[in-house]
């Protein structure tokens, strides 16, 4: 209730400047020359109402997703970083390591980016070059100063990087940090997230940044459906099965070490252990029926998934190795795509189509305890928060003959049912998922004209493009 | 304002006589092409008249064949009747000289155009009819029997489902009882049926929903007396359409439980 309380006085607003603007159109039929006052009065109106359109948006900070919390972001100035010997490969990796580390800081939702239009023209690269009255007044008027310099020598690359509070000009170093490693665009790219990942725990509240986080997903793009990886950007996309088969919902161990998916073998639908340690698939039990979506347990050490092999897909759990598997579910309907409560373990939500068009449930997680959390619609694909308060999940929430039902992502309030929505209009959105940090949500979504991998803020903001090449879908991100 | 209207006054007369000129070149080159289309007209007119034909001294001979039946299976035969008057010279092709009237039996091997031509003195007259030859079914037990492949290929027929159900939906009912007579009169041949579904659904759940489907149409024919052990299932979901476009036509294409042959 507390959010739809929030969306009234919006919606009066939007009625007060229509009554305005109903007015304007009144003044403009009765005066002799009502062109200009009409449409300044109009354009004064049309802007006005763009002001209040805007604050829904970004009140939605209201269901505290963490993006944008504190109100007011920090003002962080990030000059680029310049090169500190004459070697050149400089060029090229100081380009990555700037747009890197702009990039994360940029997509991060905890700063406001200054933008570098307003930055002096001499820019510091050192602690000593640095004019604070410069940096902490307007134009730029900057709470925070990232900068540093960029050295290669030697086949080594050599980051020196400082984050400076410029309205404290008495003690104002907030980061000193120096990275050293191969000179290559990889390392430059990886020490550009390290760094941004340092700022971002600092002025975020001490979350750790996602800079380091991977995203695993399945793409068509070799001819079959295989399983990917990427970083969470975006970049270093490269395949991590090959079986010529279909590979389906990629699912990241909580340690890393291991990817469960499901994929069609010679004996039907099974789910395969894939390890990121060694690179290849190693042994897993087969279960027999329909193995779908696999689901790990924030400790890692058990399995849900949807199996068939009792009949109907129903939800079943297993150890971390496949061993003790039994249902937890019983034959009601096709129940899938199990999702752990990642704080406390203790709950899974799941489908089930059990009375008619699928609905998401939860239950705990010895099976007791169900509960339908979505009332209408085709509700899917549910993703728990890392903070255990919220579920994302695909939903067409008006679906039927007649009704044009786009799938979009929504945020859900577990205790309370309360939901928002957070893509609009964009296409068919399907199987979100939680960074680590709890402020971003990686999707597919068919926006582009085909289904592609897509990330925004956890208020549906800062929505970008990750993937372009081939059909990618089913993104899973890595919980660290 | 003022000037507006100035120009306005002073441009309309200006323009007037360009639009005339238009017209009249428009009209003048219609009046060309018309006249160029009537002279091509009269040439073909002025053109001399075939000669009229020499008055006949002696009546034109008549002649009509037929054929009946005019279609009959390789092997059968068929009558052809023929008559004519005034011919002195009467004769079929593929048969040679025959009577001025008369009848005959034939049996060709293939479909037969026959052309009766008729000569006199008052002139000749041809006459033509057809008979149509198919070819015999080839019998059940021949050497080149289907394999069971290709009956089953033939026989067998898909079981298509309603938007998000997998309950086998009465109209289907047929095609059920079709397949479990065909597969209990083969009970050699072993088969999979795979659960398919249209492309509006989510990945995770349309691979659940196609295996219902395809443990439905397995329920239905183990009940009606199939052996469950020659029944593999296997749930495709959305991903291997049979149609790709997005209708209701295509949609319901791709809802169906489709059985495929086992090796």
């Amino acid at each position: 209730m507390r959010w739809e309380r929030f969306v009234a006085p919006s919606r009066r607003v939007c009625k007060r400047m229509e009554d305005r603007n109903a007015n304007a159109r009144r003044n403009h039929s009765q005066a002799p020359r009502p062109a200009p006052s009409a449409l300044r009065l109009g354009a004064f109106a049309f802007l006005t109402f763009l002001a209040f359109l805007a604050i829904p948006a970004g009140a939605q900070d209201w269901v505290r997703t963490g993006s944008g919390l504190g109100v007011e972001k920090v003002r962080l100035a990030v000059p680029d970083f310049k090169a500190s010997t004459g070697d050149p490969q400089n060029t090229a990796l100081l380009k990555t390591f700037n747009d890197t580390l702009w990039n994360d800081l940029d997509n991060s939702g905890v700063v406001e980016l200054v933008s570098k239009s307003f930055y002096p023209l001499q820019v510091p690269s050192q602690p000593a070059e640095v004019t604070f009255g410069v940096w902490n007044s307007p134009p730029p008027n900057a709470a925070m100063l990232a900068f540093g310099n960029l050295a290669v020598a030697a086949g080594k690359v050599t980051v020196q990087a400082w984050l400076y509070d410029v309205k404290n000009t008495a003690s104002p170093q907030v980061l000193g940090k120096q990275y050293a490693d191969a000179a290559t665009e990889d390392a430059a790219r990886v020490i550009a997230h390290k760094f941004a990942d340092e700022i971002i725990f600092r002025l975020g509240g001490g979350i750790p940044g996602i800079a380091e986080s991977k995203i695993f997903f399945v793409s068509d793009r070799s001819g079959h459906k295989e399983i990917w990886m990427m970083d969470y950007d975006g970049s270093n996309q490269r395949e991590l099965t090959r079986l010529g088969s279909i590979s389906l919902s990629p699912r990241i161990s909580p340690d890393g070490s291991r990817l469960a998916f499901s994929s069609l073998t010679k004996s039907g639908w099974e789910v395969l252990m894939y390890s990121v340690d060694l690179d290849r698939v190693v042994n897993f039990p087969r279960f027999g029926g329909t193995n779908l979506s696999p689901a790990w347990s924030p400790d890692g050490s058990k399995l849900a998934l949807s199996s068939s092999r009792g009949g109907r897909s129903e939800i079943y759990l297993s150890d971390a190795s496949g061993g003790d598997f039994h249902p937890l579910t019983t034959g009601r309907g096709p129940d899938v795509s199990p999702a752990w409560n990642r704080k406390t373990g203790a709950q899974i939500a799941f489908v089930s189509g059990r009375t008619g068009l699928p609905q998401i449930y939860s239950m705990e997680a010895d099976g007791t305890n169900e509960q339908r959390l979505t009332d209408q619609g085709y509700a899917v694909s549910p993703n728990w928060s890392p903070n255990g308060q919220f579920l994302t999940l695909a939903w067409i929430r008006k679906y039927g003959p007649g009704e044009p039902g786009a799938s979009d992502i929504y945020l859900m309030d577990v205790a309370s049912k309360q939901w928002v929505q957070l893509t609009h209009d964009g296409g068919r959105n399907d199987f979100p998922s939680w960074a680590p940090d709890g402020r971003h949500i990686v999707f597919q979504s068919s926006r582009s004209g085909k289904e592609e991998i897509w990330m925004m803020l956890a208020d549906g903001s800062k929505l970008h493009q990750l993937t372009f090449t081939g059909r990618n879908s089913q993104p899973n991100w890595s919980w660290k | 304002m003022k000037t507006n209207q100035w120009q306005h006054r002073n441009t309309n007369p200006s323009n007037l006589p360009l639009t005339l000129q238009g017209t009249l070149k428009a009209l003048a080159t219609i009046i060309a092409l018309c006249a160029v289309m009537m002279l091509g007209a009269c040439h073909k007119k002025t053109a001399p008249p075939p000669p009229p034909p020499p008055p006949p001294s002696v009546p034109a001979p008549t002649a009509s064949i037929s054929v009946s039946p005019d279609t009959v299976q390789k092997g059968q035969t068929s009558t052809l009747n023929w008559q004519t008057s005034g011919a002195t010279d009467v004769s079929i092709d593929g048969i040679g000289a025959v009577q001025a009237s008369g009848s005959q039996q034939v049996s060709p091997a293939d479909s037969t155009t026959y052309h009766l031509v008729a000569k006199g003195a008052g002139g000749t007259q041809e006459a033509t009819t057809r008979l149509t030859v198919t070819q015999p079914p080839q019998p059940m037990q021949a050497t080149s029997s289907p394999s069971d492949e290709d009956l089953f290929g033939h026989s067998v027929k898909d079981i298509y489902f309603e938007y998000d159900k997998s309950d086998i939906r009465p109209d289907q009912q047929a095609s059920m009882q079709s397949d479990v007579s065909f597969l209990s009169q083969h009970p050699n041949i072993n088969f999979t049926v795979e659960g398919h579904c249209d492309d509006r659904g989510s990945t995770e759940y349309n691979l659940a929903l196609g295996d219902q489907r395809a443990s439905s149409v397995r329920t239905a024919l183990t009940s009606a007396g199939i052996s469950a052990s020659r029944i593999k299932t296997i749930s495709y979901g959305k991903e291997k359409p049979f149609c790709m476009e997005d209708n209701e036509a295509c949609w319901q294409q791709n809802r169906r439980g489709h059985f495929v042959y086992q090796k």
